[in-house]
């Protein structure tokens, strides 16, 4: 259960699209933003108040890759798995970090909520193979020791 | 707009059709759909309807306008190709079950299969097994059958305005189902069974409670009766090679006894109970200027809807129970004496057009210490599976009358199983010796027939009532928005929730092709029924004085939710 009182933040967000249901996309990207994914709570609240049904809400919730509807970790990895990192060997690194983290392909998100893993088809950084990002600082050229070191240094600096 | 194509090499001369698909089909050519229905939007995902232009490109014909001189052909070696491509690979991702499926010899896959005579599969069966949802008292959904062309999405949200199911996800992981991986019973779903008519395979299908009604006919300590809603009568015969709109009660009361029904009714006398408190209800609201309008109350999928969204309307609605709840109360008022002098206990089966129904008997409220007033409902395609498992020649069963003291009808309770019946039902009582018999048909007219929403005005001792028929829930729910917007008055609306009424309920025979034409047939057949009677009004019927005065007493609760 998503318990945080949301009315206010979610109202002022439709508020600031217009009360549109056109702008529906838009509307769900800030509340992604506000609470790193979309609690079932605020999807249903926002159907209700633009009179759409939940069905086409949760329907556009999980058309697109980029809307989760599981809570994310603070930290946010992505792994690059397009043909250009792919060849120069993502997936050893992939595993590297499932193995580190202990998460698998249906399980993506630390228990403690430090860290979500995501594989991208591309990170348009071809030249840099293999790339992964995290919070979106681009890490260039990773081996699976060097992303291990990289967890590390965050999870040190988290700890302090 | 018109002109010429040239369809296969011949002359094709078209006029107002929307789409090619339609110029086709109306030049004698069955094109093959899955997704596409006239009344829905065009959403071209099954692309079985493609043919091959002139020019060699393949296009959709739901989805293009007829041009002229347009030059196609719809059975190209490349179209046949593809149209078989589709067919395996849709066959390749579906629980090929068969022989044990609900729908067989009835599924547009199976059919178009056989049609374009697929004998093999070349790809492998990619299946994950998924969860039958069977939470719904009224419809059961088995993805594992779902084609995902997504007409019950698009009936859902089109006609009905419900939106319980969607598609969700993407790409190859496309699935149909309730938002939030809800169970059907816990979402806003009104039971209504649109989606099983529109549905191609049998991935949504019916609730089959035929077993509950052979254990209690085999029961011998159990008095079976049985109430025949007036839709039923119209499109049953369907089922066994008859046109829509013939009227079957007569077979249906013979056939009932041949399976071991042992009393045979018509809900379309209840109809006329609810007639009476109905009118009787409106009257006192109407002069005391209270909770208008009133809306009826009969259909229950309109009531789920109004609950789930209209909450504050609940107060409008008519607090008269269904024909279907009203027949069950009189019913085991007068068999509860019976039973306890012959030591029968007495099942109530209905005969419905609608899958709701079997919600609306489920309802709490509807049971008393224990015993349901209605214990099993079946629609209109259960009985057909019954008639049809002891094998007997429907054509050939002699008609028969239905059994006393519950089995004459008015008009007036017949015509409740189609828009706009109801209404003329209470008009009928209401006018009466108020209006000269022309000025009745004029009025009554406006009531009558398939659009969206129907108005009519009559002044009743110098003070005009208005009223609004709607069907289709998501006209009702514009009519509703209307009404709180202060844009319209009216003093009495009827709802019923599926087109055209109850004749064209989710539990009826599914039409071949989903047309106007099929509910207008069903819905004449209603009215030819009422012009051979000679009660028209509900308050003529003398078997309701008989009910108020023997049976009710001064019980006239029991006919009304609390």
């Amino acid at each position: 259960m998503f318990k945080v009182d949301f009315k206010e933040k979610v109202d002022a967000i439709i508020l600031r699209h217009n009360s549109d249901k056109k702008k529906i996309i838009g509307i769900i990207q800030e509340v992604q933003k506000e609470y790193n994914y979309l609690p079932e709570e605020v999807l249903v609240y926002i159907a209700d108040t633009l009179d759409m049904s939940h069905s086409k809400i949760y329907g556009i919730a999980t058309f697109y890759e980029n809307f989760s509807l599981e809570p994310k970790g603070k930290n946010i990895i992505k792994i690059c798995d397009g043909t250009a990192c792919h060849v120069r060997d993502s997936i050893p690194i992939l595993k590297a970090i499932y193995k580190e983290l202990n998460l698998n392909d249906k399980k993506n998100t630390t228990d403690d909520m430090m860290f979500t893993v995501e594989t991208v088809s591309c990170l348009g950084a071809c030249g840099l193979a293999p790339v992964i990002t995290i919070n979106d600082e681009v890490y260039p050229k990773v081996t699976p020791e060097s992303v291990v070191e990289i967890l590390k240094r965050i999870r040190m600096e988290e700890a302090v | 707009m018109g002109g010429t194509m040239i369809i296969d090499g011949r002359k094709v001369k078209y006029t107002n059709q929307k789409n090619i698909l339609s110029v086709i089909r109306d030049a004698g050519i069955d094109l093959p759909t899955f997704c596409y229905h006239s009344e829905l939007s065009i959403y071209g995902a099954c692309r079985m309807c493609t043919v091959e232009t002139s020019t060699g490109k393949i296009i959709a014909t739901c989805s293009e306008v007829p041009r002229d001189g347009m030059e196609i052909y719809t059975n190209s070696p490349r179209i046949r190709k593809y149209r078989k491509m589709i067919l395996e690979l849709l066959l390749s991702n579906h629980d090929r079950d068969c022989t044990v499926c609900e729908r067989t010899g009835k599924c547009q896959l199976q059919k178009l299969a056989k049609r374009y005579g697929i004998n093999r599969i070349r790809f492998n069966q990619l299946i994950e097994e998924q969860e039958v949802d069977n939470s719904s008292p009224s419809i059961i959904r088995n993805p594992n059958k779902c084609i995902k062309c997504g007409d019950c999405v698009m009936v859902c949200d089109e006609i009905q305005g419900v939106g319980a199911l969607g598609f969700t996800h993407r790409g190859t992981e496309v699935q149909i189902k309730p938002a939030f991986n809800k169970k059907l019973s816990e979402t806003n779903c009104v039971n209504c069974g649109q989606c099983r008519i529109v549905c191609p395979t049998a991935a949504i299908t019916i609730r089959n409670e035929t077993q509950k009604v052979w254990d209690a006919i085999y029961d011998k300590n159990t008095r079976v009766i049985a109430q025949i809603a007036p839709a039923v009568r119209v499109a049953l015969g369907e089922e066994f090679g008859m046109k829509p709109g013939e009227v079957t009660i007569g077979k249906i009361a013979s056939i009932l006894r041949k399976i071991g029904v042992d009393e045979v009714y018509d809900t379309a006398l209840s109809a006329d109970l609810t007639v009476m408190e109905e009118s009787n209800e409106f009257l006192e609201r109407f002069s005391n200027n209270e909770n208008l309008p009133l809306f009826t109350s009969c259909c229950p999928a309109w009531v789920k809807f109004a609950e789930n969204k209209y909450p504050e309307l609940i107060k409008n609605i008519s607090t008269c129970k269904s024909p279907q709840q009203m027949f069950g109360a009189v019913a085991r008022e007068y068999y509860n004496k019976k039973d306890k002098e012959d030591g029968q206990k007495t099942f109530i089966v209905s005969i419905m057009p609608c899958t709701a129904k079997k919600a609306e008997a489920a309802r709490p409220e509807f049971t008393h210490d224990g015993v349901r007033e209605v214990d099993v409902v079946l629609t209109t395609q259960e009985l057909a599976i019954m008639i049809k498992e002891i094998g007997i020649n429907f054509q050939d069963v002699e008609e028969e009358s239905l059994d006393m003291p519950f089995g004459i009808a008015s008009g007036a309770g017949i015509i409740f199983g189609t828009t706009g019946g109801v209404t003329e039902a209470v008009l009928r009582r209401l006018l009466k010796d108020k209006f000269g018999k022309d000025d009745c048909e004029i009025i009554f007219n406006s009531v009558r027939g398939l659009d969206a929403v129907k108005e009519a005005s009559v002044e009743v001792d110098g003070k005009v009532i208005n009223i609004a028929v709607v069907h289709g829930l998501k006209d009702a729910d514009s009519l509703i928005k209307q009404i709180k917007k202060g844009e319209k008055h009216y003093d009495l609306v009827e709802v019923m929730a599926c087109k055209g009424g109850c004749i064209a309920g989710g539990g009826q025979p599914v039409p071949r092709i989903i047309t106007k034409e099929t509910r207008a047939l069903r819905a004449a057949g209603l009215y030819n029924i009422d012009k051979t009677k000679l009660i028209k009004s509900s308050d003529e019927n003398y078997i309701i004085k008989n009910i108020y005065e023997d049976i009710l007493k001064d019980n006239n609760h029991i006919l009304h939710v609390k």
